[in-house]
Parts: C-alpha cells; sequence; structure tokens
C-alpha cells in the first residue's frame, strides 16, 4: 500500500479516469507551480474499479476549473483547509473554452493564424459536443 | 454596429424587412442613387471571385458610394504575412463598410472582431456564404411568392459547398420546408448540418443519389458545381465533376412551375439547352444578387430608405 501523507491546505481531485491524470496536470499547468503535487494512479475505487487522484498542495485560486470540467466533469474537486473537507465543488461542460485544444481542420483561419485564441463552444450538451468558433468543426475528444 | 458572418446573423423578421427593402430597390432603382454618396466599401478578396466581387462593387456603385479593395491575396498585404485582424483594422480607416472573402473558414469572424466597420463575409471556405443565401432567399421568394411550404432539391456538391449550406441553415426557420439532397456519397452534406440542423429541429429530408427521381416533386432544385478548389485530391475531383448535368430531358421531369436556381459559375452540371426554359432562374438570380446586396449594404451602414 503507497502512503501519501494528507493535504493540510489544497485541492483534491479525485474520481479521475485512470490514465487521465497526466492530461490533466499538463492541462491545469500544474507542471508550472512550485508547490507540492501528488498524482497517484490506478487507485482501487468502488465506484470506478481504478481511478487517478492528484492532491495539489496550497491555495489555488487561479485553477481553471473550466479545463477539468471539458476533460472530465465528473471528476470530483474537494477543497482542503485544515485537514478537513471544506467544499466540494461540481463541475459543468463549460460552455467556451480557450486555448485548451486545437482546431484539427486545416481550412480553418487558425491553421494559418496561429496567434489567434483556440476557442470552442459548447455546441451540443448531449452529446458533449464543442465545436470551433471559427470554423465550426466538430472536435472529437 | 452590425456585421453579417452568417445567415443566421438576421432574424426571420430582419431578413423579410431585407427582402422588402431589395424589393424595392428592384421596382424603384433610380430613387436609390445617391443614398450612399460618400461612402466607400472595401472589397477584400483573398481568392479569386469576380461574380460576388463584382456583384459588391455594382451594389456600393448603384447607391451613389465608391469602391475600393483587392482581389486575389497576392495582391495583398496578406502576401507579406499580414494578419487578417492587422488588414481589417487598416481597412477600417480607409472604408465605411468591407465585403471579405478568404479561403479559410472563419477569417470573416477574426475580421469582425478587430474591425470597427461593418464586416460582410463574402465567402469563407466551404464554410458560409451568407450574401448568396440572401439572394437565393429574395430569388425563391420573388419567382414563388413565399418561403414557406415547399420541396427544395439540393443538388451536386452538398460537402464542401458552402451555399448549400448556408441555405439549408436559412430555410429551416421556415414552415413546412423539405429537403431533397441529391449527391453521391462522397459529396453528402457534412454531419454538423444533417445532425444539428436537420434532425435537431425536425425537418423532412431525404438524401438520395438519382436527380431524375426527385425531380418530379420538387419546387425548387438547387444545383452546385464540383468545386476543384475544394479538393486535395485531383483524381477525386475528376471522378465527380460530372456526377450531374441537368439537361432538357431531366426537365421534363419536373413541375412546370418548379424553378432551377444556382450560385453560378456553371461548369457542365446545367447544359445549355436549358438555359431559355422559363424555370432556368440563374440569371434572374445574379440581379436579384445586386438587389440584395444594395439593401444589405444600406441597412449596415444605417441609411435611411429614401422616400
Amino acid at each position: 500500500m503507497l502512503n501519501i501523507s494528507g493535504l493540510k491546505e489544497g485541492i483534491v481531485l479525485d474520481h479521475i479516469q485512470a490514465g487521465k491524470s497526466l492530461d490533466i496536470y499538463y492541462h491545469l499547468g500544474l507542471d508550472k507551480l512550485e508547490c507540492q503535487v501528488a498524482i497517484i494512479k490506478n487507485a482501487k475505487s468502488s465506484k470506478m474499479g481504478r481511478k487517478d487522484i492528484i492532491k495539489i498542495e496550497g491555495d489555488l485560486n487561479s485553477l481553471d476549473l473550466k479545463v477539468l470540467g471539458y476533460i472530465d466533469h465528473n471528476i470530483t474537486v474537494n477543497v482542503i483547509r485544515d485537514n478537513t473537507i471544506v467544499e466540494k465543488k461540481s463541475l459543468k461542460l463549460p460552455k467556451k473554452i480557450t486555448n485548451v485544444i486545437h482546431c484539427k481542420n486545416p481550412r480553418c483561419i487558425t491553421s494559418i493564424e496561429q496567434e489567434l485564441p483556440d476557442v470552442f463552444y459548447l455546441s451540443d450538451e448531449k452529446t458533449e459536443t464543442y465545436r470551433c468558433l471559427y470554423c465550426e468543426e466538430k472536435y472529437g475528444k | 454596429m452590425r456585421h453579417l458572418l452568417n445567415p443566421l446573423d438576421f432574424s426571420v423578421e430582419e431578413i423579410h424587412q431585407l427582402l422588402d427593402l431589395a424589393s424595392d430597390i428592384e421596382h424603384h432603382l433610380p430613387k436609390y442613387a445617391h443614398v450612399c454618396d460618400g461612402k466607400k466599401i472595401a472589397t477584400l478578396f483573398y481568392e479569386p471571385s469576380t461574380r460576388t466581387r463584382l456583384s459588391f462593387e455594382s451594389a456600393m456603385l448603384s447607391l451613389g458610394g465608391s469602391v475600393l479593395g483587392f482581389s486575389s491575396a497576392d495582391s495583398s498585404s496578406a502576401a507579406k504575412g499580414e494578419s487578417v485582424a492587422d488588414t481589417i483594422r487598416i481597412i477600417s480607416c480607409y472604408a465605411d463598410i468591407c465585403a471579405m472573402r478568404h479561403p479559410k473558414e472563419g477569417a470573416p469572424l477574426v475580421a469582425a472582431t478587430h474591425s470597427s466597420i461593418p464586416v460582410i463575409n463574402a465567402g469563407d471556405g466551404g464554410h458560409q456564404h451568407p450574401t448568396q443565401t440572401l439572394t437565393d432567399l429574395m430569388t425563391i421568394r420573388s419567382l414563388l411568392g413565399r418561403l414557406s411550404g415547399m420541396t427544395v432539391g439540393l443538388c451536386g456538391d452538398l460537402k464542401f459547398g458552402r451555399t448549400v449550406h448556408s441555405l439549408i441553415n436559412a430555410l429551416v426557420r421556415y414552415p413546412d420546408i423539405r429537403f431533397v439532397l441529391i449527391s453521391p456519397p462522397e459529396l453528402r452534406v457534412p454531419e454538423y448540418i444533417r445532425e444539428d440542423v436537420l434532425k435537431a429541429k425536425n425537418i423532412e429530408f431525404k438524401e438520395v443519389g438519382n436527380l431524375d427521381e426527385a425531380m418530379p416533386e420538387l419546387d425548387i432544385l438547387y444545383m452546385t458545381r464540383v468545386q476543384k478548389e475544394r479538393f486535395f485530391n485531383e483524381e477525386d475531383y475528376i471522378r465527380l465533376k460530372d456526377c450531374y448535368i441537368l439537361d432538357k430531358a431531366k426537365m421534363k421531369l419536373a413541375k412546370e412551375n418548379m424553378f432551377v436556381l444556382h450560385p453560378l459559375p456553371r461548369v457542365n452540371e446545367i447544359s445549355v439547352e436549358v438555359d431559355n426554359d422559363p424555370r432556368a432562374a440563374y440569371f434572374r438570380q445574379v440581379q436579384y444578387g445586386v438587389y440584395v446586396r444594395m439593401a444589405l449594404i444600406m441597412t449596415l451602414l444605417e441609411v435611411e430608405k429614401p422616400c
């Protein structure tokens, strides 16, 4: 059994689909932070069988939870203060995401003007479909 | 300030008003001859399109305004690597309104984001071509007297044909519209039109491969050209370019009050023998295009209708 110490102050991202934690690590820009980050892969889960968990130390107001909602809105976000969970944030599919994914349509203006922000909007909540703001091409996850 | 990037930027009511204005222009052309005196339109054409560019220029000249612009990316600063955003900031200092055609999809949206003058999308890649749609709507309304309760056949390149996508988007807002989509399997309408527009709005449609069988049920037949510039592979283009040719024999299968539209240019998908058929409306469509662009320029420049 692997032991990782508890968090006094920070965020725990729980119920991450097994194998997705590193994607989330980079999408959230955690590689650029100075704080301690623990990534637990393939933890046993009664609900999911296997899951990943990320523990992030410190005050993380600047964390872009929209990105997290796009990647997997089933992730649980636990806010920890004084070793206690003080808040559980639920994630929603964001209406709009910027600079998270890049349009793959070779006819899109973003294919030649690469300084443009990559903006996608949620075109169908049921099917979790995102489309490029510029060319409306569907993005396949 | 408003732009026109997508046919859906205007509500059904606004389109109705625009088409009324275009119709008034058609019947009282001289009274509009000076409503845009002193105004300039910039036609920014990053890919060649003589027809659409000249239609915009003709429209502005008929309103008393002036025109400036370029007709290919080679003759613009784009050849030096200037971004669309920078170009439109500059053009905003030179003109009062602009019409942009660009091979890349979404370029007019980028322009509109950075522009201080109204931007009209004059066609962006295989994406949208709203002024062609307004032209098509005006043509249909003028010929049939309505924009509802009809069966519209769209034939040819339904995959890359942006005029087709724009027209479908515009027509689904009117009641009792039915589509017959006639194309080879490789050139069927994109999935987002089928799923998000037609199926999502419960619009009756069918996808068929045979034009002859579809002819008798149509009120409007909208022919399109298979566009060479949209193909990455020349072999595919050659294989598909002559898949449908409308000729006299096919016209015999159609209703007497059916009309044939085409965004032009035609290559050989409509035989010239059809041109003299009273149901061939594609050249009248070009004239309607000028009137509707005149109405659009007036609307976006907020020019008052003359008494």
